[in-house]
């Protein structure tokens, strides 16, 4: 369960980001946050990895987010960062996938045994030794999430994961996000994505929940939409 | 492909390079490391005037390039930018020692040109077997070599993170020098009125990759401390190897190997 409880947040001397914001996801919801650019949306995952500190109370399994325990919130959620080149600092997909779960002291054996099962079941073996910087776009935007889920995190956080990606890599990793078990929070302007992916949407504008329900409900109303500078789904609108 | 990305393919290439097989390869990083520290000590140890001494020097770079199936000429290849710099040390001496020291039929050759000789040789043999090192060696092995040897964590942390970071700095400048020369057609490198916020812009979005990154290890579990994959265990060959190794580098130190063999002929 993850929550947010009355949560505000600015950067520096400027104006608030996040406003008095509220909501709850329960366990294995797919909750896809949309919105215009700067409205909150990555702001909000900062806050919930706690990369940044804000007002209120942001709880996981019940759990604050302070910095006490932000070893142990980090653990339960992975993160899949629009970037993938910034996720994969290690030299090969293989280093990249044991970094997590070591660090979170799995033995080596151990989190071998992950890497190969999560590689099997991903269909990813074949760049198990395949160096980060050698890999096409699509193939590191998968590896990104490989390495999220070696950690087995609860739920996993993914901001634009199809961004720059062709149809095919996209479809695959959007049929790689419908099988994934785990609560899933995702952000992203690519409303057809978050239709396949999410039974829930979050709308916010700045800094503010908009509207939150169904995604059938929310991403088929045209006007809502427009009204915060997006469009519906393209499959949507030309079904008419 | 810009100058930068070339660069960044020959940084991954070196990762590519350390981890074939060979004899070289498959011992452990410890000793290559010792070794290789060794070699340099004793290097730099020879008198300026030695030349004749430190030559014999150049046999064990040599051996250990073919046994690890390394061309040498990719380490002069690579290293194309530093050997003329490491040439350059001592290029003063001959105008300032100018005292004949040996005759080669008549013409005298002074002091300062076998200083000279003897400086380069020096760094080109160091470099040599610096690379040799880096070139059979992961860095991360490297590194895990170090902390075996208790050199402290902080250090050998920030000398990983830099060698990742020199590649994340790259990049961000291949981009950058993309946009500059898309539009500013015919132009040859960066015109001086465009450095300085060229360099602002590039030590910015480093910093702002470089932040991207960092969260990216701590949101997995990163705690000032790195988890290094194992290093191959020290097995007999390792000390056979290095025993060896360091006889060579003692008899060529304290016996003058090419003076026995000049007169070893003459005779």
């Amino acid at each position: 369960m993850i929550a947010f409880e009355n949560v505000s947040f600015a950067y520096e001397s400027g104006e608030p980001v996040i406003r008095d914001m509220s909501f709850r996801i329960e366990d294995g919801e797919a909750v896809g946050l949309i919105g215009a650019n700067g409205a909150g949306k990555s702001t909000i995952m900062k806050l919930l990895l706690g990369l940044v500190q804000g007002e209120g109370r942001i709880l996981v399994d019940e759990t604050e987010v302070n910095r006490d325990n932000l070893s142990t919130i980090r653990h339960k959620l992975g993160f899949v960062l629009q970037n993938s080149d910034n996720q994969m600092f290690m030299p090969t997909v293989y280093e990249d996938m044991m970094f997590g779960p070591l660090n979170y002291m799995v033995s080596r054996e151990e989190a071998d045994k992950r890497v190969d099962e999560i590689l099997d079941r991903l269909d990813l073996q074949h760049l198990k030794h395949k160096y980060n910087h050698k890999i096409s776009g699509g193939e590191k935007r998968m590896a990104a999430i490989a390495t999220v889920l070696a950690m087995e995190p609860e739920a996993i956080l993914m901001d634009e994961p199809t961004s720059a990606l062709d149809p095919y890599n996209r479809r695959i990793v959007i049929n790689t996000i419908k099988e994934l078990s785990q609560t899933k929070i995702i952000t992203s302007h690519d409303l057809d994505m978050i239709m396949d992916t999410c039974s829930r949407v979050i709308l916010i504008s700045k800094g503010s929940i908009v509207a939150d329900g169904k995604a059938e409900d929310i991403l088929s109303d045209k006007e809502l939409l427009e009204a915060n500078h997006m469009e519906l789904p393209l499959s949507l609108s030309r079904n008419g | 492909m810009n100058k930068m990305e070339k660069a960044l393919n020959e940084l991954g290439h070196m990762d590519e390079l350390a981890v074939q097989e060979s004899p070289v390869h498959a011992m452990n990083a410890g000793a290559k490391l010792l070794c290789t520290v060794i070699y340099i000590l004793v290097v730099m140890s020879f008198n300026k005037y030695d030349l004749s001494g430190l030559i014999p020097m150049l046999l064990w770079p040599v051996f250990m390039y073919q046994m690890s199936g390394i061309p040498v000429r990719t380490c002069f290849y690579k290293l194309r930018i530093v050997l003329p710099l490491v040439m350059a040390v001592g290029l003063f001496n001959p105008i300032f020692d100018r005292e004949i020291m040996l005759h080669i039929g008549n013409i005298g050759v002074s002091g300062g040109v076998i200083s000279m000789l003897t400086l380069m040789l020096k760094g080109v043999l160091c470099l040599m077997a610096s690379f040799l090192l880096v070139a059979t060696t992961p860095f991360d092995n490297i590194c895990a070599a170090l902390r075996r040897v208790h050199f402290p964590a902080m250090l050998v942390t920030l000398l990983l993170l830099t060698y990742r970071y020199v590649g994340v700095m790259t990049e961000e400048l291949a981009v950058m020098t993309d946009a500059y020369h898309l539009r500013a057609p015919g132009q040859k490198g960066i015109h001086v009125s465009a450095w300085g916020s060229f360099l602002g812009q590039l030590l910015l979005r480093s910093m702002d990759r470089a932040q991207e990154l960092y969260s990216s290890m701590l949101l997995r579990g990163y705690h000032q401390h790195f988890h290094y994959a194992p290093i191959k265990p020290f097995k007999f060959s390792d000390a056979v190897f290095l025993i060896l190794s360091i006889a060579f580098f003692a008899i060529v130190k304290y016996v003058n190997v090419s003076e026995l063999m000049g007169m070893f002929l003459v005779r």
